[in-house]
């Protein structure tokens, strides 16, 4: 096992930051931490890189228990939000201190040196900007200069805090495709933290969601999309509508409609929420089954193959979002302020002790 | 949107060509009238007799010790306060504790308190009758009016000016540099001489500039402590005032150029760090 967390708690002040986590990613592993902003996602991967230190539980780094090490001794790759590439120094210095500052007796030649940079900038090819100060780059190639600093002291582990944040949509695709296939050459253990689910299901192999200092779910993106363990998962995961309703035995009533208890680890006082994704939601002009709801239609948006409804619920004022194929949308000729019938397809119940 | 569309008044105002000559001309004006005057003032007395009288007055062993001993006050107080100031500024900058605006208050407090009060402070902690002025007096240490106490005086004068630079720089910055310099394995002190010092390098040699500028000027608390021991204890400002109270005019403004010609370097020194830094600045 590359990184084994046990146990780890961490407070600021009165903040508990991350509460009792473990987690473990074995080599070769790329794993999301994937959560809200304040979830402890951040501490997590800063205590993994020693650049904090937990209040209790222990962190091993190859089968060798580190919690107190300090960073240099910890041998990783970091790569910072804001890269952090040291101002005052050109990109090629950049990639080259963390060879630098070796031991002498473990530190490469001056030669040896030159060639590991000119590969390494050659790899996020960004050779021909050797020259340059940070300052002169985009903030795409700063990315790509700091992933090559963190990986010129061949770190069995890269960390990763959220590498795609400050960049453009169209940027931040490309390397994120760039960073999946340059982890699976150079064979590491990589943690990277996001707040963004598509980023994380698009890249990882396993998902780790965090909610305040707490592991919610950890899996595979299929496994955690297809089984969320909690109303916070599902709700992160993707866009929601939410129903109302009693739990009952096998059946739930919601609102009018019965569905199918999911699978839940939440279930307790009786009250249940019911929800469902857009594209869940069946839109017709009559009643699709006893469950419909009538609603009526707010607002219509979205290009391409889909169309994204927005509707308000007749009985309870919602507001609910649908999402049909183009197709279909034009078959039921479908005007704003018309009524219509909603159903869930599929609704997922979780006990009331989770609000959006 | 054009600004002007909104609110011409205050742009019509400020590139009305009249109201910007009657500013630019009012602060010539009280620049000419406040410091270039009495500056020119100072040259011109201090030349009234000749050059050769300028030379004697300049070149007499008091004036000589006077100078001698403001430059050993200001390198040793200017040395002091670098490393004091950034400590206090990483100290402030990097970490969260308890007192912290606390102690940035007591940094500004020698820029509150007036200079003779300051200098009364080290009477009383270090006059016959002080705190430790009878230890003091026992193992023959001699501090109160001699140079330890001028130098101690300027040392605390001086001490927000580093500090002072330092802190909302340092602040501004964030340490992630500093941390990616810990994780690609540099020891503490490679990151502060490779990472930390260049990047705050400007900075802190406009703080040590300020710094020396008024050690080289301080008059109140080193009169008070310094005891006007003449070739001694006594500071190019004070030798100016004591041959100024001799009637020896020409003496007490030669002095005082010399002290003006180094106010005068300081500035250009200033003047030429800004420039660079500013040139660094666009590109760091």
């Amino acid at each position: 096992m590359s990184i084994e967390v046990r146990n780890v708690r961490k407070q600021f002040g009165d903040f508990v930051a991350v509460n009792g986590v473990s987690l473990q990613v074995a080599s070769g592993e790329l794993v999301a931490l994937l959560g809200p902003s304040g979830s402890g996602k951040t501490t997590l991967l800063r205590m993994i890189a020693g650049l904090e230190y937990p209040d209790s539980g222990s962190i091993l780094l190859h089968n060798e228990d580190a919690t107190n090490h300090n960073p240099a001794r910890r041998r990783v790759g970091f790569v910072f939000q804001h890269y952090a590439l040291f101002r005052h120094m050109t990109i090629f210095e950049n990639v080259a201190f963390g060879l630098r500052v070796q031991p002498r007796e473990s530190r490469l030649s001056r030669a040896d040196i030159r060639d590991r940079v000119l590969h390494l900038l050659e790899l996020v090819q960004l050779e021909r900007l050797a020259k340059h100060y940070p300052n002169q780059l985009s903030g795409g190639q700063r990315q790509r200069v700091a992933l090559a600093r963190a990986l010129a002291v061949q770190p069995k582990l890269l960390l990763l805090d959220e590498p795609f944040g400050a960049l453009d949509a169209k940027v931040r695709k490309e390397l994120r495709r760039w960073l999946r296939r340059l982890h699976d050459e150079i064979n590491v253990a990589s943690v990277f933290v996001t707040h963004d689910q598509e980023e994380a299901l698009e890249v990882a192999d396993r998902v780790a969601i965090m909610n305040e200092g707490r592991l919610e779910q950890v899996g595979t993106p299929q496994e955690v999309y297809d089984n969320p363990a909690s109303a916070f998962v599902y709700n992160f995961l993707g866009n929601v509508n939410l129903f109302h309703g009693r739990e009952d035995g096998d059946r739930t009533p919601v609102g009018q409609m019965k569905a199918a208890p999911a699978r839940s680890t939440e279930r307790g006082n009786g009250q249940a929420r019911g929800y469902a994704r857009p594209y869940e939601m069946i839109v017709s002009r009559e009643p699709y089954d006893a469950s419909a709801i009538r609603a009526e239609l707010r607002h219509v948006y979205g290009v391409g193959p889909n169309v994204k409804l927005e509707l308000q619920s007749c009985d309870s004022s919602t507001l609910l979002e649908a999402e049909i194929s183009r197709g279909w949308f034009k078959q039921l000729d479908l005007k704003i302020g018309e009524f219509v019938y909603v159903a869930p397809r599929n609704l997922r119940v979780f006990s009331d002790d989770y609000s959006i | 949107m054009r600004p002007a569309a909104n609110n011409p008044l205050p742009v019509r105002c400020a590139s009305s060509p009249l109201v910007r000559r009657i500013l630019i001309g009012a602060a010539l004006l009280f620049l000419t009238l406040f410091l270039l005057l009495p500056l020119a003032a100072v040259f011109a007395q201090a030349l009234a007799k000749g050059w050769g009288a300028y030379l004697d007055a300049v070149r007499h062993p008091e004036a000589l010790a006077a100078v001698r001993l403001s430059l050993q006050a200001t390198v040793i107080a200017v040395g002091l306060n670098m490393v004091f100031g950034l400590m206090a500024a990483w100290a402030i900058a990097r970490f969260s504790f308890r007192g912290k605006s606390l102690l940035i208050t007591l940094i500004d407090l020698p820029l509150a308190v007036s200079p003779v009060v300051s200098g009364l402070i080290f009477v009383l902690l270090f006059g016959l009758h002080g705190w430790f002025g009878g230890w003091l007096d026992e193992h023959n240490f001699q501090i109160l009016f001699a140079v330890p106490a001028v130098v101690i005086a300027t040392v605390f004068v001086t001490f927000p000016f580093v500090a002072r630079e330092l802190i909302p720089f340092m602040q501004a910055q964030g340490s992630e540099e500093e941390e990616a310099a810990l994780v690609l394995g540099a020891s503490p002190w490679r990151t502060f001489y490779s990472v930390t010092l260049p990047n705050i390098r400007w900075s802190l040699l406009y703080g040590v500039i300020l710094c020396s500028a008024r050690a080289m000027g301080e008059f109140g608390a080193v009169s008070v402590v310094s005891g006007h021991i003449r070739g001694v204890t006594d500071t190019l400002p004070l030798e100016v005032e004591i041959l100024y109270n001799e009637y020896n005019f020409t003496a007490a403004f030669a002095v005082a150029s010399l002290l003006s010609l180094m106010a005068v370097v300081t500035l250009v020194v200033k003047k030429c760090i800004e420039d660079r830094a500013h040139i660094r600045g666009g590109q760091t």
